[in-house]
């Protein structure tokens, strides 16, 4: 029961991570129909700009806040100079060109750092407390709940109350229709990949100082994780990517604990396969979601 | 030059290569009712998203209330004073009937009487005030195309580009939204340049109509004398 408890709360830290870099797909999908698979370079270069600050400053916080920054700028560059120039007249072209972007990313970011793991700091314990002599949650997991939280209400409230998030909605389900009412799309667009990469840099900054450290291809493994919670949640719903950042999570968690670390793999690509079989719009999806 | 609101000379559009309208002339006064008439495929809502900016010309003209709309982008174009309704509704079926009609309002900088007009829009179409909340993709066909003539309306339009609206729709809220249009230009002074392919209900609320056959116009006259003219019902009309 001990051992259960541990896992569940190790499975939602986890889980919130993958939750946090799954809402930035699922932001970039519904603005730009693009699975953005550099999402995860991205977020590595934001989290060396972010080792670099903290190197030189010595301060965390510093190189936090400039993380999601960077995160922000390299979204609109992103956009602007490379996703907005690509045809959209077959799904894939979008695919090749972030595939192409991952390559770029990761070559030059390891022309500069180098391509060894360079160890990160936390800003808090990673030791988890003990409550009644069972080992829950460390600070740093409080630290992962309140930063995804913090990021799920802002966006929330972004969308649903905000007049630029019902632009942004608006531009996403219907492009046309929104320039007649002078909404400018083209803007929107730049805003939804700018938001998605910082949401991204967000989930960088929390999930590599908990592995093996900064690293140009650190985030892979997350990638595959976060984008399997993505498209179970449906890809078109940021609840869904919540709930599949969950679910995932807390996969990895028990299958990790209870059967051996190496089968956590394979648990998600078993996932993956499952939802795409049973039901493939994903489980929360609202309209025709995928198209490949 | 009178004082037309919306001059249209030699406009001449298409998708690709092939252009689909030829030499397309039209004008409408302040507070006039113009119909575009014409079979499928005769360009008529090509002409629309020519207009708007929607579908780029390859030439002509298009003046509005005297200024070039050249090189003026789609999403300025509701800060002119046009609003057009597409196709097939234009709401957004994603969107509750109450986001749908701010989004109407969001460019205005008067945000008071943004709030205003979108009460009004309330007022004059009960069944949306009733749905506030509901999806686009919940409501009727009939009041789905209130929702996009409401949310174009609380831009206060002076022109309205109208495309299809009784489109799908029972004679009957054909005939109830053909009296909406008459009612506010009455009312406001709103033009509208209304794209129909129900030729009656079109001719008895316009003042004008514009017969397009293959993106040509092919006769222009006043909307009493188009319906009297047996001949050319019977060639373009079909009735």
């Amino acid at each position: 029961m001990d051992r259960f408890i541990y896992l569940t709360f190790d499975g939602l830290s986890r889980g919130l991570v993958y939750a946090a870099f799954a809402l930035a797909l699922v932001l970039i999908w519904r603005a730009a129909r693009i699975v953005n698979f550099a999402q995860g370079s991205m977020a590595v270069a934001a989290v060396y700009v972010a080792y670099s600050v903290t190197n030189a400053t010595g301060s965390y916080w510093l190189g936090f806040v400039v993380a999601l920054l960077a995160g922000l700028l390299l979204g609109v560059l992103v956009e602007r100079v490379v996703m907005r120039f690509v045809d959209h007249s077959s799904p894939l072209n979008g695919v090749v060109v972030a595939l192409g972007l991952v390559l770029v990313l990761q070559g030059t970011l390891g022309i500069i750092y180098g391509n060894e793991y360079q160890p990160v700091e936390t800003p808090f314990s990673r030791d988890a407390f003990e409550v009644g002599g069972i080992a829950m949650l460390s600070r740093y997991d409080l630290f992962v709940f309140a930063a995804v939280g913090t990021v799920v209400v802002v966006l929330t409230l972004l969308f649903t109350r905000t007049a630029i998030g019902l632009r942004m909605r608006a531009a996403a389900f219907a492009p046309d229709v929104s320039r007649l009412l002078g909404v400018s799309v083209g803007g929107m667009l730049t805003l939804g990949w700018a938001l998605a990469a910082a949401v991204g840099s967000l989930a960088g900054m929390l999930v590599v100082p908990t592995e093996l450290g900064v690293h140009p291809t650190a985030m892979d493994v997350v990638f595959v994780s976060a984008f399997t919670a993505a498209v179970v949640g449906g890809l078109d719903s940021p609840i869904g990517a919540v709930v599949g950042g969950l679910i995932v999570g807390l996969l990895l968690s028990y299958v990790s604990g209870y059967i051996d670390v190496t089968v956590a793999p394979m648990a998600i690509l078993a996932l993956l396969v499952l939802v795409l079989l049973g039901k493939p719009g994903g489980l929360f999806s609202s309209s025709k979601a995928r198209v490949a | 030059m009178t004082g037309a609101l919306l001059q249209v000379d030699g406009l001449t559009a298409g998708y690709g290569a092939a252009p689909v309208l030829h030499d397309v002339g039209l004008t409408v006064q302040p507070g006039e009712i113009v119909a575009v008439l014409g079979a499928n495929g005769a360009g008529k809502t090509t002409l629309l998203r020519t207009l708007s900016g929607l579908v780029r010309s390859s030439g002509g003209r298009v003046l509005f209330d005297g200024a070039d709309l050249a090189g003026t982008k789609v999403e300025h174009l509701v800060r002119r004073g046009i609003a057009h309704v597409p196709e097939g509704r234009g709401v957004v079926t994603e969107l509750t009937v109450d986001e749908n009609l701010r989004l109407g309002g969001l460019w205005r900088r008067d945000r008071a009487d943004a709030r205003k007009a979108l009460d009004e829009v309330y007022e004059l179409f009960p069944p949306l005030a009733q749905r506030r909340t509901f999806a686009g993709h919940q409501l009727s066909g009939g009041e789905r195309q209130m929702l996009a003539l409401g949310r174009a309306l609380v831009g206060r339009p002076r022109l309205l580009l109208l495309d299809e609206p009784s489109l799908g729709l029972a004679p009957k809220v054909t005939g109830q939204i053909m009296a909406l249009l008459r009612d506010l230009r009455e009312r406001t002074g709103l033009a509208v340049l209304l794209v129909e392919q129900n030729v009656r209900s079109a001719l008895s609320i316009a003042d004008e109509g514009v017969v397009l056959a293959l993106g040509r116009v092919v006769a222009r006259n006043k909307a009493s004398v188009l319906r009297d003219d047996a001949d050319l019902r019977h060639a373009y009309l079909g009735f």
